[in-house]
């Protein structure tokens, strides 16, 4: 029972980790029916951004809980402004272009930052500080859950619940849905869609280099190519979810993070992928819109 | 056509049988050093430092003189690291009338080739082919190498967790790759064959996850009090990281993969204990400056992949070939395995499979942030 513990909160974690991202995959993908693949990079760029920003304010001997707040504040508002950059050059212009090119523009956009940020910064991996102290409350449990473990669940569940609220509740947040259901007609009604979907960058962006700081303060290291896997991973886990779909994403990525988790602790992490894929595949067989996704015909 | 083949075979039989019986010490005559590697193709930067390793010190040799008054002669062949052309390569050599070969550079290669040394009875030093069955499978006895086999790694990994260590529950993990399978392996099987110790789990982590807990609690509820890893920096500090998240002091040992600074610098605190495999630092051997300088002084650039392993076995066999005083190849090998010489790695002798003693990795531990050779 309490293997199933740990592999429940090791699982748990690795969800959150990839609700993190998911999420902003999720939103691009429901507003403007793009699946952003730049989005991983932008991830990376909130590491690094934080991992630049924490180490400035250390040396100047800021305290660390101070550090990791403004660290976070300088990732999300820096990698913001890389996802709404990205968007006015590689995508508004294809707009009205058939689907596959802002496909292949977003990937030519991963490749590119990829490289850039590997010629402006190093290949080499640079050990990321934990920014998040452990909790001597917490130390009982240290060999189950820790303290980071917890900050990146607690936080990825706050993002989902106040995210679904601000999509609900808020005039931005009707303009969104508005803009989803049919950009023609939100025109018509005055919404400003390029400001929604300029928003919708913003937003998925800086989410992404908040999960950026914590999960690289996880693993205690960053380097140019984590964006691309833990990417693809996010990807997995909104399309398993029901791409465009909130509550989605992060349904899927628990679900994967699960899988994966049970898988190496039952099976053997050799399969972890095998096991991750094959339910992919299940349930979109069954599902083919995903698990709380809505079906609709024309999105690839 | 048949016939000319059938004639060209009586005339290499006719320089096999006149080669290979020249006991007769007869001062005049040259002894011949065969060199068959990579000389030429996209990896002629693998053979040519030998052939240059060779050439340096045969010229030393015949300035003072030769080998018991006997010139060195060397005879070059290319085999482009291509197992049909090594054939060729070895027949060639055979019926020039080579005494003993150093080469060939791949393992590929040095496999095709065997089988004709073996029927001319040649002794031969390859500086870098490190397929273990090359030594082990004991078919060739005449077969000598400078340079670790595959396996040395995850042998000096598994002596030391069991007799270092007292190692009696191991978790062998690796990354999936062909470099940390391997070795993982390798490892798996010495220490089943040792029966001193229990493999608890072997298992190969994703790289590049994002998070490896749930193949530590593997781990912890393996019971294992010591992991072995193959693999690379970037996972090794993430599991050690993980382990000791979860409180895990378990022993955790890697290998030449790990055995980088910034592993270290990646890691931090975590990585303070860890052991690594890695060759020993031979830079400080004066053998090894001699002659990382002369190659620098003839060719204006520092010397290449397998030099040192080169300079090792050009100077056993030569060292060897003094001290049989003869060519004949029973007494060449039983020196080399007799015989200590002094090379870039210290002295060396070979063992009665033809793997180098003095040759092979040493233990280090991290140890206040940088690495400390431990054994």
């Amino acid at each position: 029972m309490d293997y199933f513990i740990e592999l429940l909160f090791s699982g748990l974690t690795r969800g959150a980790i990839y609700a993190l991202i998911a999420l902003g995959y999720t939103m691009v993908y429901g507003i403007i029916g793009l699946i952003n693949f730049a989005h991983g990079e932008v991830y990376m760029i909130g590491a690094f951004t934080a991992l630049i920003a924490a180490t400035v304010l250390s040396l100047w001997g800021v305290p660390l809980l101070a550090v990791l707040a403004l660290a976070a504040l300088a990732a999300a508002v820096w990698a913001a402004a890389y996802g709404c950059t990205i968007e006015r050059l590689a995508y508004r212009p294809l707009r009205a272009a058939p689907r596959l090119s802002p496909l292949i523009s977003a990937i030519g956009m991963s490749i590119f930052l990829q490289n850039y940020v590997l010629l402006a910064q190093t290949s080499e991996f640079q050990p990321f500080p934990a920014l998040i102290p452990d909790l001597p409350l917490l130390e009982p449990w240290a060999a189950v859950v820790g303290t980071t473990d917890l900050a990146i669940l607690v936080v990825s569940a706050t993002v989902m619940v106040l995210l679904t609220l601000f999509i609900r509740f808020s005039r931005m947040g009707k303009a969104m849905r508005a803009t989803a259901q049919d950009r023609t007609m939100a025109l018509l009604t005055g919404i400003n869609v390029d400001t929604v979907i300029s928003v919708t960058f913003v937003v998925g962006s800086a989410l992404a280099a908040i999960g950026g700081l914590l999960i690289a303060s996880h693993i205690g290291q960053i380097n140019f190519a984590i964006g691309f896997i833990a990417g693809i991973k996010a990807f997995t886990a909104a399309v398993l979810g029901g791409i465009g779909s909130i509550p989605g994403a992060v349904l899927g990525s628990f679900v994967l993070g699960l899988t994966e988790s049970f898988a190496t602790g039952y099976v053997s992490s050799d399969y972890e992928d095998v096991f991750a894929f094959s339910l992919l595949v299940l349930i979109l067989i069954f599902r083919p819109a995903g698990l709380l996704g809505k079906g609709s015909v024309d999105k690839v | 056509m048949k016939s000319r083949t059938l004639a060209l075979l009586a005339a290499l039989a006719l320089t096999v049988a006149c080669a290979a019986p020249s006991p007769a010490v007869d001062t005049a005559k040259p002894v011949k050093i065969g060199v068959a590697g990579a000389h030429s193709g996209d990896l002629a930067s693998y053979g040519l430092p030998t052939l240059k390793a060779a050439q340096l010190i045969v010229k030393d040799i015949n300035e003072r003189g030769g080998i018991n008054g006997r010139p060195v002669e060397l005879l070059i062949e290319d085999d482009v690291c291509k197992p049909e052309i090594a054939t060729n390569t070895a027949t060639k050599l055979v019926s020039a009338g080579a005494h003993a070969v150093i080469g060939h550079i791949c393992s590929g290669p040095t496999r095709a080739a065997l089988p004709i040394y073996r029927a001319a009875n040649i002794p031969v030093v390859s500086p870098s082919a490190t397929t273990p069955s090359l030594t082990q499978g004991g078919e060739y006895p005449n077969f000598f190498r400078t340079i670790a086999a595959d396996d040395a790694q995850a042998r000096t990994q598994v002596d030391f967790a069991l007799t270092s260590l007292k190692a009696k529950k191991i978790a062998v993990l690796h990354d999936k790759g062909d470099y940390g399978k391997g070795l993982a392996e390798y490892a798996r099987d010495f220490i089943t064959a040792s029966g001193q110790a229990e493999v608890v789990l072997f298992e190969g982590v994703t790289p590049g996850a994002v998070d490896y807990s749930a193949a530590v609690q593997k781990v912890k509820r393996s019971g294992a009090d010591t992991v072995l890893f193959g693999g690379y920096h970037p996972e090794a500090s993430k599991i050690v990281g993980q382990m000791r998240q979860k409180r895990l002091t378990t022993h955790f040992v890697s290998d030449d993969g790990v055995k980088v600074d910034t592993f270290i610098q990646v890691a931090g605190k975590d990585a303070e204990g860890v052991y690594a495999t890695g060759p020993a630092d031979v830079s400080q051997n004066p053998l090894t400056i001699e002659y990382r300088e002369k190659f620098r002084q003839a060719e204006g650039t520092d010397p290449g992949a397998f030099f040192d392993n080169a300079v090792a076995a050009t100077l056993a066999l030569t060292n060897a070939i003094a001290k049989a005083g003869s060519t004949e190849p029973k007494a060449i090998a039983q020196a080399l395995r007799t015989e200590k010489v002094a090379t870039p790695f210290g002295p060396i002798s070979f063992d009665a499979k033809g793997e180098p003693v003095g040759i092979g990795f040493s233990i280090y531990q991290v140890r206040d942030g940088r690495y400390v050779q431990v054994q």
